[in-house]
C-alpha cells in the first residue's frame, strides 16, 4: 500500500522586502507525495521551486501553511530526509570517506559501524577506490556521486534533490541518472521516495513518475502530469515526445495571458514597469534570431528541436523566447516559435540598423526602458543616479532582483544607444563619455 | 598536484616496526619538549622589582635566551588562538556580541602595541608580586596584542563567509553546534587563519624583543631573552654582542619557520577549497623527515582517534532536532534598542572618564602640543611610505615579472619582514653618532626598517598575479615607458600595493615608539614626535600622559584609516581587482 510521505497544505512564503512590504515567492502550494514515487518539480529559474524544496527539507520555514512529513509537522530538518545539493556541498577538507561518514557521525553512530556503512554506500554508488581522495581531486560527476553516497548512507526515508545534475555536463549527467535509476528500480537506494527539483524538461520526463510544473511570480503549481512510461524510457517514443511538446507548450505560455493555449497565434504580452526581465545577453539574442531566419529553417520551429539543435539550456531558451515575445520579434504557440516580420527585419539588418530596430522596440515595449529615457530627457542635466530607478523598482521587486533587472536594462540600453552609464559614479545619462 | 590514493583506513595493518627515520624524529621531538619544559621552569623564578636580573653578554648564553624568547612567543600564540576561537565565533554567531566586539577590536587594532605595554606592565607586576611571572605576563601580553586582533577579525570574517550550501548540508545532516565548529567552521577558516597568524607573528618578534627590556617608572626590568641581551649590549657599547644577537635571531626565525609554520602550511593545503595552479609549493624539511617515519602513521592514528572522541563525544544542545520556531520580532526590536542605548551610554561614560583622567594633570596647551607631535610623526610615516614605494615598487615589479626570481625572493622577503628590526637599530644609531647626522631626519628610517618589506612582498605578489597575456598584449601594442607603468602595471598591482602600504603604515606608527628615542651606550638620541613623547613618559611612569599620548596616536591612526586607507582600499576592491 502506498502511504503519504509528505503533504503540503496551503504553503506560502514571502520574504521581507522592506519595512512595510513583503514579497510573495510561493503562493498556495498543495500537494501530496506517496511512497514509491519519484516526483519532479519543474519550473523556470526563480520560480520558487528551490525555496519549496528547502521548506520541505525544513531548512526554511513557510510564512503560512503547513508541511507534514509522515503526518508530523516539519520544524527544522527532519530525520529521515536527506538532501543532495546542486553544488554538491562537500567539505573540501574531508576525504570522500570522511564526507560520507559525516552524517553518521552527527547521528552518533559508532566508529566501526560508521566505517562499514560508509564503505558500503561508496561501493554501491560506484566510488570504490576513491575513499581517500579529496573532493577537489574528483571530477564533477564523481563529486556528485559522493553527494549521493552521503545522502544514501543515512538510509533516508525520503531523498530530496536540488537540481542535482545541472552542474554536470550532459554525458556525465546521463550516466549518473541512469545509475541512479538502476539503483532505484532494483530497490538498492533504500529510500521510499525521491523528490527532485529541475528546470530541465527532458530530465523530469526521464526520471519522474509525476511532474509538477511551476509558474513564477509568485511560484505556484500550474499543472501536474503523470508519466506512465516504463523505465528505461526511450526519448524517441511517441508518448515521450508528446509529453515533451505538452510541457513546452505549458511552460512557454505566459500565465498572464488567459489560457492563450487555445487562442490561435497567441497574443504578445504587454509587460509592466516592474516585470522581471530575464537575463539575456544581446549577442545571444541576435544569434538566435539570425539562426531562426536562416533559409533552411521552417517558418515555425519546434522549440524542443531548437533546444537540441543549438544545445541550449532550457532555462536559457525560455528567457530568450520570453524577451523575443515581449519585443514582438517572435510569436510562440503550442511549443512552436515563429519570427514576426519585425523579427525577420531585425535578423537581416546590418549592425547599425539592428541597433536602431532594437532601440525602437525596446522603447516601445519595455516600460522600464521608456521610463528611464523619459526621465533623462526631462532633466536639464540629462543625468540621473541609478539609485533613483532602483528605488522605484524596489516597489515591485526585492533589492537583489531590482539590481539585476536594472542591470539588464542598462545593458540593453547601452547596446541600443539610448542611454549611457558611468560605472564608477553609478549615473545614467544621455551622452557618451568624452 | 599529487594524486595519492593511499588508503588511510587500511594503514593500521602496516607500519609496525620503527625505521631509522623514527629515531631521528624521536630525538628531535624529545629535544623540543625538554627545552620547552626548561624554559617554563625559568619563568616562575622569584623576582622583585628593583633587583636587576643578571643578564650576561657571554654568547654561550644566547641559545638559552633565544629559547626563552621563543617560548614567550608560543604562549602568546596559544592565548591568541583561544581568544580568536572564542570571540571570533561569538561575534560571528551573535548580533549583540558582534556590535561590541567588532568595533572594539577595530579600535584596539589601531592602538599602538607598545602603548598597551606601557599601560599593562604595572598591573601585571602587582598581580604576581614577587615573581618573574609579572614581567613575563607583560611580555606575553605584548605578543598577544600584536596577534590577537588580526587573527580574530580574520577568523570572524571567514566564519561568516562559510558558504550557504555547506551550512545547509550541516543542518540537513544534523550536526551539532560543536561538530559544526570543528568540522566546518575551523577547517574552512584554516588557510586564512594560518596566513594571518604567520603575518602577525612577524610583528610579534619585534614586540617581544622590545618588551623584554623595559623601563617602568624608572625601574629597569630585564627578562632573560634576546631583547634584554641586545639592550645590555647597547648599554655597554658591545658591537660583537650586537652581531651575535642578530645572528642568533636569524637562526631562531629560520628554525621557527621550518619547525612550526612550514609543516602547518603544508598541512593546511588540504583545507583550500580549490586547487590553484601558480602557487609556490611550500616545502618543509621537517615534514619530509617525519613522512619517512613509521612514527607518523602511529601518531596519525592516535590523532584520528582523539579527534573522533573530541568532536563526537561532546553532545552540545543543538542536536535537538525540533527547534521551536516562534516569532519574537517584537521583543527583538525592543531588545536591540535597549542594547544600543546601553552601548552608547557606556561609550560616552568611558570617553568622559578618559578625558577627565587626562585633564586632571595635563593642560589644554599640552594636549595641543601632543597633537602637534602627532603631526610630526604622521608626516614621517607618510614621507616614509612614499619613499619606500618609490624604491620598492619598481624592484617588486622587476622581481614579480620573473617567476623564477619571485620563487626565491618571496620567502626571503617574508623572512626579512619577520626579523625584528629593532635589533638593527644600533647599527643606524652608531652611524648617526659617528657622522653627527641630523637626529630628526636620520632616526626616521628606523620606523620603516621592518615594515617596508610588506610593500615589497605585496608588490611582488601583485606583479606576478597580472596575467602574462596582459604583458604580451602591452608588448604587442608597443606600450612602453611611463605609459606602460600608468596603464598596465600600476593599475594591475594597485590592490596588492594598497594592502602592503596599509600594513607598512601600521607598522611604522607602532615602531615610532621605539624609533624616535634610541641610544648607544650613554648617548641617547631624541627626535621630536609622538612616539618619543609616549616612550619618554613610559620611562617615568606618568600614566596621565601615557594615556594622552596613546589616545592621540589612536586618533591619528583611526583618522588616517578612514580618510586615506579605507577609501583607497575600497577603490582597489571595486575597480582594480583582476
Amino acid at each position: 500500500m502506498t502511504e503519504v510521505i509528505v503533504e503540503l497544505k496551503n504553503v506560502e512564503k514571502s520574504f521581507k522586502k522592506s519595512e512595510r512590504q513583503d514579497l510573495l515567492v510561493l503562493d498556495n502550494v498543495n500537494f501530496k507525495m506517496h511512497t514509491g514515487e519519484i516526483v519532479a518539480l519543474l519550473g523556470k529559474s526563480g520560480s520558487g521551486k528551490s525555496t519549496l524544496l528547502r521548506i520541505i527539507a525544513g531548512l526554511v520555514n513557510p510564512s503560512n501553511g503547513e508541511v507534514l512529513y509522515r503526518d508530523k509537522p516539519v520544524q527544522g530538518p527532519a530525520r529521515g530526509i536527506a538532501m543532495v545539493f546542486q553544488s554538491f556541498a562537500l567539505m573540501p577538507w574531508l576525504t570522500v570517506l570522511q564526507n560520507v561518514e559525516l552524517g553518521l557521525e552527527a547521528l552518533g553512530v559508532s566508529r566501526d559501524e560508521r566505517r562499514q556503512r560508509a564503505l558500503k554506500a561508496i561501493d554501491t554508488i560506484g566510488l570504490d577506490g576513491f575513499e581517500s581522495a579529496y573532493p577537489k581531486e574528483l571530477s564533477g560527476g564523481m563529486r556528485q556521486r559522493v553527494g549521493f553516497a552521503r545522502a544514501l548512507v543515512v538510509n533516508p526515508d525520503l531523498l530530496i534533490m536540488d537540481e542535482p545534475f545541472s552542474a554536470l555536463d550532459v554525458l556525465t549527467a546521463d550516466n549518473l541518472k541512469s545509475d541512479l535509476m538502476d539503483l532505484w528500480t532494483e530497490h538498492k537506494t533504500g529510500t521510499n521516495g525521491m523528490l527532485l527539483v529541475t528546470h530541465d524538461i527532458e530530465e523530469a520526463i526521464q526520471l519522474a513518475d509525476r511532474i509538477i510544473i511551476f509558474r513564477s511570480d509568485p511560484g505556484s503549481i500550474r499543472a501536474e502530469l503523470h508519466v506512465d512510461i516504463p523505465h528505461p524510457r526511450n526519448d524517441q517514443e511517441p508518448r515521450y515526445r508528446a509529453l515533451v511538446d505538452q510541457i513546452y507548450t505549458l511552460m512557454t505560455t505566459s500565465p498572464d495571458r488567459p489560457e492563450s493555449l487555445l487562442a490561435a497565434g497567441g497574443k504578445a504580452t504587454d509587460i509592466s514597469l516592474g516585470y522581471r526581465l530575464p537575463d539575456v545577453d544581446i549577442s545571444e539574442l541576435i544569434g538566435l534570431v539570425e539562426e531562426m531566419a536562416e533559409p533552411d529553417q521552417e517558418q515555425s520551429i519546434d522549440l524542443p528541436e531548437l533546444v537540441e539543435e543549438l544545445s541550449l539550456d532550457v532555462d536559457n531558451l525560455l528567457a530568450l523566447t520570453d524577451i523575443l515575445e515581449i519585443l514582438r520579434f517572435a510569436n510562440i504557440s503550442k511549443g512552436d516559435i515563429e519570427l514576426t516580420p519585425a523579427g525577420r527585419r531585425f535578423a537581416e539588418a546590418d549592425i547599425l540598423q539592428k541597433k536602431q530596430i532594437f532601440a525602437n522596440h525596446l522603447l516601445r515595449y519595455v516600460p522600464l526602458a521608456r521610463h528611464i529615457r523619459r526621465v533623462l530627457n526631462e532633466r536639464p542635466s540629462h543625468r540621473a543616479s541609478e539609485g533613483r530607478f532602483l528605488g522605484e523598482l524596489e516597489d515591485f521587486l526585492s533589492e537583489e532582483e531590482a539590481e539585476r533587472v536594472l542591470k539588464v536594462v542598462i545593458d540593453w540600453g547601452r547596446y541600443a544607444e539610448i542611454l549611457a552609464y558611468d560605472y564608477n559614479a553609478g549615473t545614467l545619462s544621455l551622452d557618451n563619455p568624452e | 598536484m599529487s594524486m595519492r590514493y593511499n588508503k588511510v583506513y587500511t594503514q593500521e595493518k602496516f607500519y609496525l616496526a620503527p625505521n631509522r627515520w623514527d629515531f631521528l624524529a624521536l630525538v628531535f621531538i624529545f629535544a623540543i619538549i625538554g627545552l620547552l619544559i626548561w624554559s617554563a621552569s625559568q619563568m616562575a623564578a622569584p623576582y622583585d622589582v628593583g633587583t636587576g636580573l643578571h643578564i650576561s653578554l657571554n654568547p654561550s648564553n644566547l641559545p638559552f635566551y633565544a629559547l626563552q624568547t621563543t617560548f614567550r612567543m608560543l604562549i602568546g600564540l596559544v592565548i591568541s588562538l583561544l581568544f580568536t576561537f572564542i570571540f571570533g565565533t561569538w561575534a560571528a554567531k551573535s548580533k549583540q556580541a558582534e556590535k561590541i566586539i567588532i568595533p572594539l577590536v577595530d579600535i584596539l587594532q589601531s592602538v599602538p602595541i607598545l602603548a598597551f605595554q606601557a599601560i599593562a606592565v604595572v598591573p601585571f607586576i602587582m598581580l604576581f608580586h614577587g615573581s618573574m611571572l609579572g614581567p613575563e605576563c607583560a611580555a606575553i601580553f605584548a605578543v598577544f596584542t600584536s596577534q590577537a586582533w588580526n587573527m580574530m577579525l580574520g577568523f570572524y570574517q571567514t566564519v561568516r563567509n562559510v558558504p550557504d550550501n555547506l551550512k545547509e548540508a550541516a543542518q540537513m545532516y544534523h550536526l551539532s553546534a560543536w561538530q559544526r565548529f570543528w568540522r566546518i567552521e575551523v577547517p574552512f577558516s584554516m588557510p586564512g587563519l594560518l596566513w594571518n597568524t604567520m603575518m602577525s607573528m612577524s610583528a610579534s618578534w619585534f614586540f617581544v624583543v622590545a618588551t623584554e627590556a623595559i623601563t617602568v617608572s624608572g625601574q629597569n626590568i630585564r627578562l632573560p631573552g634576546i631583547g634584554s641581551y641586545i639592550a645590555l649590549a647597547i648599554g655597554q657599547k658591545d658591537m660583537h654582542a650586537v652581531g651575535f644577537a642578530i645572528i642568533t635571531m636569524l637562526i631562531v626565525i629560520l628554525l621557527y619557520d621550518q619547525i612550526l609554520f612550514r609543516p602547518l602550511m603544508q598541512w593546511a593545503e588540504k583545507f583550500k577549497t580549490e586547487e590553484t595552479d601558480n602557487e609556490i609549493e611550500s616545502y618543509s624539511l621537517v615534514i619530509d623527515v617525519l613522512q619517512r617515519t613509521r612514527l607518523l602513521a602511529f601518531v596519525r592514528r592516535g590523532i584520528i582517534r582523539f579527534d573522533d572522541l573530541f568532536v563526537n563525544s561532546i553532545k552540545s544542545g543543538a542536536r535537538a532536532q525540533h527547534k521551536p520556531i516562534f516569532s519574537y520580532q517584537k521583543y527583538q526590536r525592543f531588545f536591540t534598542w535597549s542594547w544600543n542605548i546601553i552601548l552608547i551610554i557606556s561609550v560616552i561614560f568611558a570617553l568622559s572618564f578618559l578625558i577627565f583622567f587626562v585633564l586632571h594633570t595635563v593642560t589644554w596647551n599640552e594636549v595641543a602640543q601632543v597633537f602637534l607631535y602627532g603631526a610630526y610623526t604622521a608626516t614621517r610615516v607618510l614621507v616614509l611610505i612614499v619613499l619606500c614605494s618609490l624604491i620598492w615598487v619598481p624592484v617588486g615589479v622587476w622581481i614579480g615579472r620573473r617567476p623564477g626570481m619571485a620563487q626565491i625572493a618571496q620567502p626571503v622577503v617574508q623572512f626579512l619582514a619577520a626579523f625584528p628590526a629593532n635589533l638593527l637599530f644600533p647599527l643606524v644609531v652608531i652611524a648617526i653618532v659617528t657622522f653627527h647626522l641630523n637626529v630628526e631626519i636620520w632616526t626616521t628610517p628606523l620606523m620603516i626598517l621592518g615594515a617596508q618589506w610588506y610593500i615589497l612582498f605585496n608588490v611582488i605578489a601583485g606583479a606576478a598575479a597580472i596575467p602574462n597575456e596582459l604583458y604580451h598584449a602591452a608588448n604587442n601594442m608597443n606600450v612602453k615607458g611611463w605609459l606602460w607603468w600608468r596603464r598596465v602595471v600600476l593599475p594591475g598591482i594597485f590592490p596588492y600595493y594598497i594592502t602592503g602600504a596599509i600594513t607598512a603604515a601600521g607598522g611604522a606608527w607602532n615602531a615610532s615608539i621605539v624609533a624616535e628615542v634610541v641610544s648607544w651606550g650613554h648617548t641617547t638620541l631624541h627626535a621630536t614626535g609622538l612616539g618619543a613623547y609616549i616612550a619618554e613618559y613610559t620611562r617615568t611612569g606618568d600614566f596621565h600622559r601615557i594615556a594622552l599620548g596613546v589616545g592621540v596616536m589612536s586618533i591619528y591612526v583611526l583618522t588616517f584609516n578612514s580618510i586615506l586607507w579605507r577609501p583607497l582600499y575600497n577603490l582597489a576592491e571595486k575597480r582594480f581587482k583582476i
